[in-house]
């Protein structure tokens, strides 16, 4: 059975998620994906992953979901509230969300995972330190590459090149 | 433990499911790079789950380079729609369509 706790969680969860797809505002639907961010950084802590929490809370938290509101920030304000969308599309989408949901669900719930629980104490984050350091520092160096690589090449997209320094009027 | 892993699996089987429709229906190109954080997240959480119960730490080392490389992912990502709404002035992927020709 679930307790309290796991069921506010999830419906916190779930509920911003859906809250940030469809709001009309792009600035509330960011702090709803804020939220539903958090709700799984919730989910870490109850399944006994302090570490994996916190650095959830500090990655997508505290710098992707500000990095989406500046984003949205720059964009003209009346594309902030404007919401396009196909009336044929949406309840096709709809649809297809309820048959993933209820097909997933169903093989799961049939599934014998059902029986599935432990007593076994959770696992140390003294031993993912020591994971990261000995068996997967190849990966660690390789992703620290990746991430700067990703970042560099982020900094020369959004660069202007049609503007030089002391044209800028900021 | 008083929640089962069946429990953990089902919420990530419905956030999966939202990120689905999000990236089918919207329109908007920052709407639909919050259906490609729920879906991160929800495989995220499935790979954290999965550690607790078998029990396992790579797992959660998993998820962590699976975070990492969500964020290099969400940065380019921004970066282009910055681009392309520079070169449309709009944000809307229907106005996307240079490449066609």
């Amino acid at each position: 059975m679930v307790d309290a706790v796991f069921l506010a969680l999830s419906v916190l969860t779930i509920g911003s998620a859906i809250v940030a797809l469809e709001i009309r505002s792009l600035i509330y639907g960011s702090i709803a994906l804020m939220i539903t961010l958090s709700g799984i950084a919730g989910f870490f802590l109850l399944l006994d992953a302090p570490f994996v929490a916190m650095f959830q809370l500090s990655v997508y938290v505290g710098s992707i979901a500000v990095l989406i509101l500046f984003t949205v920030m720059l964009v003209r304000r009346e594309l902030i509230f404007n919401k396009i969308e196909d009336k044929r599309r949406r309840y096709a989408g709809i649809g297809l969300m309820l048959v993933l949901m209820l097909g997933i669900g169903m093989i799961i719930i049939g599934s014998g995972m059902k029986s599935m629980e432990t007593n076994s104490s959770s696992v140390d984050y003294k031993k993912i330190g020591e994971d990261f350091l000995t068996y997967y520092s190849p990966a660690l160096i390789v992703m620290a590459l990746v991430l700067a690589a990703s970042v560099v090449g982020a900094l020369t997209l959004a660069r202007r090149e049609d503007m030089t320094n002391d044209q800028r009027t900021d | 433990m008083t929640n089962g892993l069946i429990d953990f699996v089902l919420v990530s089987v419905a956030l999966l499911a939202i990120g689905i429709y999000g990236l089918a229906v919207k329109r908007n190109a920052i709407r639909m790079l919050f259906g490609v954080e729920m879906i991160i997240n929800s495989a995220n959480l499935n790979l954290v789950a999965f550690a607790r119960f078998i029990p396992n730490s790579q797992g959660q080392t998993l998820a962590l380079f699976s975070i990492a490389i969500a964020a290099a992912e969400v940065a380019v990502g921004l970066a282009l729609i910055i681009v392309a709404y520079r070169m449309y002035k709009n944000i809307d992927i229907e106005d996307f369509r240079s490449l066609k020709g």
